[in-house]
C-alpha cells in the first residue's frame, strides 16, 4: 500500500476523538489509512463510528457490508439518516453481545485511550472480528515527551487538546505500550503504520524511532 | 362520564365502511395459536400508491391497539385525518409516490375485519365472547394471507409502532423470507408485567360496566360505554408523559376561577381525559378492546420462537436473520421504554443481524411515534432510502 502523501487540510467536522492529518478523497487521512487495510466486499463493524464518514466511504468505494456503534445520539442520527446501519450504544457494554468472528474487520479509531477497560475492549474486538484495526494517538511522541519534560505539566497538543481534568482520554499509551500489550494478549500485529505529524509513514511498530517520531499508530491485529 | 345510550348504533357497520374488504380462509380455515380455527373471515384494508411491475415496492403498515387501516384517509366515523399522515404519504418518509402502502384492520378489530362484533356465520349472531382469543401471531397470519392474496411474495418493508411494532417483529420472525426490511417502533419483544397490569385495569373497567352484559351487549342492545371510556382514560395516560401533561395542562382549571369542592372536572386534565373517553366509545367496540389487549399481553417472541432466548428467535437456518432492521424508541416513553428496544437490538447483534437503532429525544411520551417528530421522520426516511438502494428500487418518481 502506498498512502497518499499530499494530503490537504482537514475541512471535516467529524466528532471522532482526535482529529486526523487532513482529508483525502472526502475522508480524513487517518481514516483513509484504515480504509486501505480493509479488503473489498468484507463485513465491517466500526466501533465509535462518529458521523459515519468511514462507513460511508467503505460502502461506496469498497462495497463493504458495514455496521456501526456510536455513543452520541447526534452521530447515530446522522448515520442512519444517510442509510448506514448504526446503533446507538456503548462499545464497552454492547460489544459482548456479538458472536465470535461475526465480522471480517472490527475498527476502533482513536478511541481505545478513552475506554474504561482497553484490554477487555481489545479482546472483544479480536473476538468479534477476524481482524481488528485499531488506531491510537502515541503518547511517546517527542513533542509530548518534551512538553512534560520542559514544562512539568500534562501535555496539551493540537491533536490531544484537553486539559488533564477534562480529557475523555483516560488510558493513554505509547506505541511501545500497545505493542507490548498485544504481545501479552497473544495478538499478532499483521501490519502497523506509524504516522508522523505531516502524515508520513515513519517506521515499523518495534522501532524506537517510530515511538519517538510517530504521532499516531494504526494496527492491523488478529488472534494468533 | 358518558351516559349509556342503548340507541347508539354499532361502532361502524362493516359493509358501509370505505376501503377494501376480502374474505380469506375460505378453502381452509386459519388455525389460531389457541388451537381454534377461524374461517372464512374478512379482512378490511386500504392501499395507497401503486404496486410496481415486479411487486417489490410494497410496504405493510401495522396499526396499534386502537388504530385501524385508515392511515391516510379521513376517518369514516370521527372525521379526523389519517392517523399516520405525518409519516406516510406523497413525499413523506414512507413515500406513496414510491412505495405501495398496505394497511389492514387486525382480526379481532372492529373496523371491518372479523372480530367479536361481527356476525358468526355458525350462529347468525354477533360472536361476542364466542370469538376465539387471538394473538399477535394470528393477526400477522391473517395479514400474510392478505399479502398472498395481493400476489406479493416479499414485502419491501413492514413498519409499525407499539402493537404495530409487535406485528413487525412477528413478521420478521415468522416470515423472514417475506420481509426485506422491518421497522419496529416504540415496542417490545414481550409485553411487560406493568403493561399487562394496565390492560387488566382497562378490561376490568369494561367488564364491571353492567351494560357489558357478560359480553352480550349487542344482542341486548346496550353498550358498556362507561367502562370502555374509563379503560380508554386509564390507557391514554400511559401514552403521554408527565412533562407533556404538565406542559399541556399543568394544574390549570377548566372554565372556572377556583376549585368547586366537588367531583366535577375542575382541572383541564380531567376534562381532557373525559373527552378522550367519550369520543373513543363512538368508534371502538368494547369486546374488541378486550381481545386486542389480550393479544398484546400474550406476546412473547423469546418464549414462542427462541426457547426463552430472544436472539434464537432471530436465527434463520442457523444464521442471523436476513431482514434489515431499524428500531426507534423515544426518551419519554415509559410504556415501551428504550431498554425494551435495546433488548431487541442486543438480540439482533447476537446473531450479527443488520440493525440500526435510534433513541429520539422528546417529551411527548409513547404517542411520539404518531406525532410531528422531525428527527424521527428523517431517520425513517434515511433508513428506507438506504434499503431501497439495496433492494434495487428506482429513485422516487417526480413529485406530483
Amino acid at each position: 500500500m502506498s498512502p497518499p502523501l499530499d494530503d490537504g487540510i482537514d475541512g471535516g467536522t467529524s466528532p471522532r476523538a482526535g482529529a486526523g492529518n487532513g482529508a483525502v478523497g472526502g475522508i480524513r487521512f487517518d481514516l483513509k489509512l484504515i480504509a486501505d487495510m480493509v479488503e473489498p466486499g468484507s463485513r465491517v463493524l466500526d466501533v465509535g463510528c462518529g458521523d459515519g464518514a468511514l462507513l460511508a466511504y467503505l460502502a461506496r468505494h469498497k462495497g463493504v457490508d458495514g455496521r456501526g456503534i456510536e455513543l452520541s445520539m447526534d452521530g447515530v442520527h446522522r448515520c442512519v439518516t444517510q442509510g448506514l446501519s448504526v446503533i446507538q450504544g456503548d462499545a464497552e457494554t454492547d460489544l459482548k453481545d456479538y458472536p465470535a468472528e461475526a465480522f471480517d474487520y472490527v475498527i476502533l479509531s482513536q478511541t481505545l485511550q478513552a475506554m474504561r477497560e482497553p484490554r477487555t475492549v481489545l479482546q472483544s474486538l479480536t473476538r468479534i472480528g477476524r481482524r481488528a484495526i485499531v488506531s491510537v494517538p502515541n503518547f511517546g511522541y517527542w513533542r509530548i515527551r518534551l512538553q512534560l519534560l520542559l514544562t512539568g505539566r500534562m501535555p496539551v497538543t493540537e491533536k490531544l487538546g484537553y486539559q488533564w481534568w477534562e480529557t475523555p482520554n483516560i488510558h493513554f499509551c505509547t506505541i511501545k505500550d500497545l505493542v507490548s500489550l498485544t504481545e501479552e494478549m497473544g495478538l499478532t500485529i499483521e501490519r502497523c503504520l506509524i504516522v508522523n505529524r505531516a502524515g508520513r509513514i515513519t517506521g515499523h511498530a518495534h522501532s524506537g524511532f517510530a515511538n519517538l517520531l510517530g504521532e499516531q499508530g494504526v494496527f492491523l491485529l488478529r488472534r494468533t | 362520564m358518558p351516559a349509556s345510550n342503548p340507541a347508539v348504533a354499532l361502532p361502524a357497520d362493516a359493509a358501509a365502511l370505505p376501503g377494501y374488504r376480502v374474505t380469506l380462509g375460505v378453502d381452509r380455515p386459519m388455525r389460531l395459536d389457541s388451537g381454534a380455527e377461524l374461517g372464512p373471515f374478512q379482512v378490511a384494508y386500504q392501499t395507497y400508491g401503486t404496486l410496481n411491475a415486479d411487486r417489490s415496492n410494497a410496504v405493510l403498515v401495522c396499526h396499534a391497539l386502537t388504530g385501524d387501516h385508515y392511515v391516510l384517509d379521513q376517518h369514516p366515523i370521527t372525521g379526523k385525518p389519517g392517523w399516520w399522515e405525518m409519516l406516510v404519504g406523497p413525499g413523506r418518509p414512507v413515500d406513496t409516490d414510491r412505495y405501495f402502502v398496505i394497511c389492514s384492520n387486525v382480526i379481532g378489530g372492529c373496523m371491518g375485519s372479523t372480530g367479536p362484533k361481527e356476525i358468526d356465520p355458525a350462529t347468525g349472531r354477533p360472536y361476542g365472547l364466542g370469538f376465539p382469543v387471538i394473538t399477535i401471531g394470528d393477526m400477522v397470519r391473517a395479514q400474510k394471507l392478505l399479502i398472498d392474496h395481493l400476489g406479493i411474495e416479499k414485502l419491501f418493508c413492514v413498519i409499525g409502532g407499539s402493537m404495530g411494532g409487535m406485528q413487525v417483529l412477528q413478521w420478521a420472525v415468522a416470515y423472514p423470507e417475506s420481509v426485506f426490511a422491518a421497522v419496529p417502533i416504540a415496542t417490545a419483544a414481550r409485553h411487560s408485567a406493568q403493561n399487562i397490569a394496565f390492560h387488566e385495569v382497562g378490561r376490568q373497567a369494561i367488564m364491571a360496566d353492567p351494560d357489558w352484559r357478560g359480553g352480550n351487549y349487542l344482542l341486548e342492545d346496550t353498550r358498556p360505554h362507561r367502562g370502555l371510556a374509563v379503560a380508554r382514560m386509564a390507557a391514554h395516560i400511559t401514552y403521554l408523559s408527565e412533562p407533556a401533561l404538565h406542559r399541556k395542562f399543568g394544574r390549570n382549571l377548566q372554565n372556572r376561577q377556583s376549585v368547586t369542592y366537588g367531583f366535577d372536572a375542575d382541572f383541564q386534565v380531567e376534562s381532557y381525559l373525559r373527552h378522550q373517553g367519550i369520543t373513543f366509545v363512538e368508534r371502538f367496540d368494547a369486546n374488541s378492546y378486550l381481545y386486542i389487549t389480550r393479544a398484546m399481553d400474550y406476546f412473547d417472541l423469546a418464549a414462542d420462537y427462541g426457547g426463552g432466548t430472544l436472539s434464537n428467535a432471530f436465527r434463520v437456518d442457523g444464521r442471523g436473520t436476513p431482514v434489515r432492521f431499524c428500531l426507534a424508541s423515544f426518551t419519554s416513553d415509559w410504556l415501551f421504554p428504550t431498554p425494551e428496544s435495546r433488548a431487541i437490538v442486543h438480540a439482533l447483534n447476537a446473531v450479527a443481524a443488520n440493525v440500526s437503532f435510534v433513541e429520539i429525544r422528546t417529551d411527548k411520551g409513547h404517542d411520539a411515534f404518531l406525532l410531528d417528530e422531525p428527527e424521527f421522520h428523517q431517520v425513517i426516511r434515511g433508513f428506507l432510502e438506504g434499503c431501497a438502494e439495496h433492494r434495487g428500487l428506482t429513485a422516487r418518481r417526480q413529485p406530483r
